[in-house]
């Protein structure tokens, strides 16, 4: 684009003034901690620079003012004594023990580039593996750092790369591109602009936005749009207040999602109420599509999902009779081990409607980079890229995001094969908090590596089990940055207010040891000269659009008409057939089912009945708190207050029928293993048979060389490693479990 | 004689507690202290999928209005920050008069 088809937002006063003794800065909340959103924000500090108060930004398009707990409290936060403040090392044969050593940037730096470099000489650049957490603002910088270092293995250890991934890969494979909901978020005057059009009917499937604000999207625009009328369709195991107001609620059995959505696409195929001119002319394999589905009559699908028939059976008519109807789907279709045939038939559901590319319905997002793909590829020797672990295995991993597998990954760590791994490097991850499953396979996997350097906020119990050398990182007031994030991309800036300690941000210390590990492929003085590097495709500096930002991009309609979905510029998608593919060539090729398929989630009632007479209950995890980000915030008294431990939800028949009660801790426990947890007593859960659990718990006040009990309240302990065929999805919000008492001194 | 107050929408209030942080962090309280609260109304299950699952801000003696926010042109922050825009800032007149529009609406007359 052009520098001057950006649109700007008319601002009062300029990014930083004077409010009585304050300085006011606006800027971005781009994290961490907290969200992947980055809200409007107004940053206050004190004559000594200290941030004293976060207030929301109400010239912000995107929030209009509003802003959660977790941005509200960010004082606290920035200024918690607990802080990383400076760089330490720690005695390999110290792993594990509270010994750590102040030192130096400088020697903190010799050492990283001594040990990887050492790595990389006696095994090869892939043998050092660069994790990050949830993707905030870390894919360019680690991206980057990985390829220009030589390793093509840059990811996380999530198994399945089950967070958004699933569907982006699904999507792009099967559309060439990826789909949000349009809820007007890419326009200024946002629900007033003319060619924008209300969804008639939401369908909130698999997330609970209010409190996730997942993948760019502001779960508060749901009230905004039921204010204004439009309904909702909400596909949810448990009544959340989205639930218990909307037009119609499907209590679904956790997991069970690919067959749901199999179920109404045979009601609005075999009705005959899809769009038949969108599918003759767009779409790919509809034949085929509508004969499989025949395998889901609605009757068979209430059996499975748990669901009533009829309310399958409505709310597949609601879908297609809605003009627009739009779709706003979260982790729980991820979360399951089939999660591509699952994305791949909701998605088709809102296709053969004609839901794509209008006003109302799914779009693509504006975007200024590929965020997604990580930046620097071309820096990766060509020979290194056929090590990217799992690739051989999983030809999806080919589409979007440039990342390893995770579950090779650990496999590889533990046996050597095809290589070994001796370095890690971490930087925004608290993966034995959060994203690992089976958190003690994973620790045990890394402790071998010879070299763990971390970067992070706090003291975690990733760092205290298995980092060497740590390096304190900066909040997003300590920091400069732009925001390139998920959802519809914006210039927008984020905007230092504050130094705590020695903090560095995650940019500077990437291009600080860029510069030694690979000094020309980080040719730039400053962080701020990367940015502007990165927004070249926006013709604005950093210093221009820290002026202006918010600048929106331009965004239209039925680009698919215009051939502005198409590299060759003719009119269709980015697909092998031009068309949106329900049958899917890609997968055709990757010897994957080109077709929308439905798998019983395993272990489960479905799957494994006699495992499930010992753990008669269906467990789903992971719902968000409005006071925590994953593993983070938990140190954080004022947020802590809210919900100060892990907790799981049981419908009172069942704890009435176990002998429990509400405020007990307990023991959940399944085959592969337990965590301690606190009962809450509920009627919300839709079934007494369903159990929903938090995640990513661990207790900072707890002993640090017991990793803050890490191993004894973390969820994952029940989990495992266990990917779908494509290598994408797994079951963290789908298994089994039972409840037991404790015994005492437990 | 009290003259404004605060309306709260208490069908679209969705629980998230921003109007207590916004609150504490403009004052200065303490952990366990607030010029505002939510209450959880619920959740019950009435009939078939007709539940009772309602929150109710109210504001505590603590509630200053924002004083200091008012001097300098703004509304309280606990209403610019409400994720669900269901509180407005106003005379109680104002309020009063749009109380009768729609239902499940409350007005706090708060102040001297």
């Amino acid at each position: 684009m052009e520098k001057s088809e950006g649109i700007t937002i008319p601002h009062e006063k300029p990014w930083r003034y004077q409010e009585g003794e304050y300085t006011v800065t606006r800027g971005s909340a781009w994290s961490g901690p907290g969200c992947h959103l980055g809200c409007g924000v107004l940053l206050y500090t004190d004559k000594d620079g200290t941030l004293v108060k976060v207030e929301g930004d109400p010239e912000n398009p995107m929030t209009e003012g509003r802003l959660c707990v977790r941005c509200l409290d960010m004082p606290e936060v920035v200024n918690h004594k607990d802080r990383l403040t400076y760089p330490m090392k720690r005695a390999r044969a110290d792993r594990g023990k509270n010994r750590w050593e102040r030192i130096s940037w400088e020697e903190a730096y010799d050492i990283v580039e001594r040990e990887f470099n050492a790595i990389k000489e006696k095994y090869g650049a892939e043998s050092v593996v660069f994790i990050h957490g949830t993707g905030r603002d870390i894919a360019p910088w680690q991206s980057r750092l990985c390829w220009s270092f030589g390793s093509p293995n840059y990811g996380n250890v999530l198994s399945g790369n089950a967070c958004y991934l699933p569907r982006v890969a699904g999507m792009a494979a099967t559309t060439g591109s990826f789909w949000i909901a349009d809820v007007a978020q890419h326009f200024t005057d946002r629900y007033d602009h003319p060619d924008w059009v209300m969804p008639e009917t939401m369908f909130v499937w698999g997330n609970n936005p209010l409190v996730a604000n997942s993948d760019g999207f502001f779960g508060h625009w749901v009230i905004d749009l039921m204010k204004r009328g439009m309904k909702t369709v909400v596909i949810d195991p448990r009544v959340t207040f989205l639930a218990a107001k909307a037009n119609l609620h499907l209590p679904i059995r956790p997991g069970t999602d690919a067959a749901l959505a199999l179920g109404m696409l045979n009601v609005i195929i075999n009705e005959e109420i899809y769009d038949k001119e969108f599918v003759d002319c767009w779409c790919y394999g509809f034949e085929q599509l509508a004969e499989r589905v025949q395998e889901y009559p609605p009757d068979l699908v209430a059996e499975i999902t748990w669901i009533p028939e009829e309310k399958i059976v409505r709310a597949a008519r609601m879908l297609a009779e809605s003009k627009p109807c739009t779709l706003q789907w979260g982790l729980a279709i991820d979360m399951t081990r089939e999660a591509i045939p699952a994305g791949q038939a909701i998605a088709a559901l809102f296709q053969i409607t004609g839901n794509i590319d209008c006003p109302g319905g799914l779009v693509p997002p504006a975007e200024i980079m590929a965020y997604s793909g990580g930046w620097g590829r071309d820096l990766l020797p060509e020979e290194q890229e056929p090590k990217r672990l799992g690739l051989d295995r999983y030809r999806l991993l080919q589409m979007g995001f440039k990342q390893s597998s995770p579950d090779v990954l650990i496999e590889t760590m533990e046996t050597g094969d095809p290589y070994e791994i001796h370095g890690a490097h971490f930087q925004t991850t608290n993966g034995l908090a959060c994203m690992a499953a089976d958190p003690q396979r994973v620790y045990k996997a890394f402790n071998k590596c010879d070299f763990i350097v971390s970067v992070d906020l706090f003291m975690t119990p990733t760092i205290m089990a298995l980092a060497d050398v740590v390096l304190p990182a900066a909040t997003f007031p300590e920091r400069n940055g732009i925001r390139v994030g998920d959802g519809p991309q914006r210039g927008e800036v984020i905007n230092k207010v504050t130094q705590i300690g020695e903090c560095k941000s995650d940019m500077q210390i990437n291009l600080e040891l860029g510069k030694r590990l690979n000094p020309e492929a980080w040719p730039w003085e400053t962080p701020e000269e990367m940015f502007t590097e990165l927004l070249k495709p926006t013709g604005y500096t950093y210093e221009e659009l820290r002026e202006e930002a918010p600048v929106y991009l331009p965004v239209e309609y039925y680009k698919y008409k215009t051939g502005r979905m198409r590299s060759d510029g003719q009119p269709g998608f980015q697909t092998a057939t031009g068309r949106i593919e329900l049958w899917s060539t890609f997968y055709n090729a990757a010897e994957l089912d080109p077709l929308p398929y439905f798998e019983e989630p395993e272990p489960g009632p479905g799957s494994t009945p006699e495992l499930f007479e010992q753990y008669p209950l269906v467990l789903t995890t992971g719902a968000r708190q409005w006071n925590y980000f994953h593993s983070e915030h938990r140190q954080i008294e004022r947020l802590r207050k809210m919900h100060p431990d892990p907790v799981v939800q049981v419908h009172p028949d069942k704890l009435a029928e176990l002998g429990m009660e509400d405020g007990e801790w307990v023991w959940i426990e399944n085959q592969n293993g337990r965590a301690k947890i606190k009962i809450e007593s509920t009627p919300i859960l839709t079934d007494p048979r369903i159990v929903a659990c938090d995640h990513a718990w661990w207790r900072p006040e707890a002993d640090p060389e017991k990793f803050f009990d890490v191993f004894e309240y973390n969820i994952n302990n029940l989990m495992v490693y266990s990917p779908g065929k494509s290598g994408f999805g797994s079951n963290y919000k789908t298994s089994i479990c039972r409840l037991y008492k404790l015994e005492d001194g437990e | 004689m009290a003259q404004y107050g605060i309306l709260v929408d208490y069908e679209w209030c969705t629980g998230c507690h921003s109007c207590e942080f916004a609150c504490q962090m403009e004052h200065g309280f303490p952990v366990g202290q607030t010029g505002i609260l939510v209450n959880e109304i619920g959740p019950w299950k009435i009939d078939e999928d007709v539940w009772q699952l309602a929150y109710m801000p109210v504001p505590t003696d603590q509630c200053d209005l924002c004083a200091a926010r008012q001097a300098l042109g703004k509304v309280p922050t606990c209403v610019q920050h409400c994720q669900a825009k269901c509180l407005e800032f106003g005379p109680l007149e104002e309020l009063n008069a749009k109380l009768v529009t729609k239902s499940k609406q409350a007005v706090f007359a708060l102040g001297k």
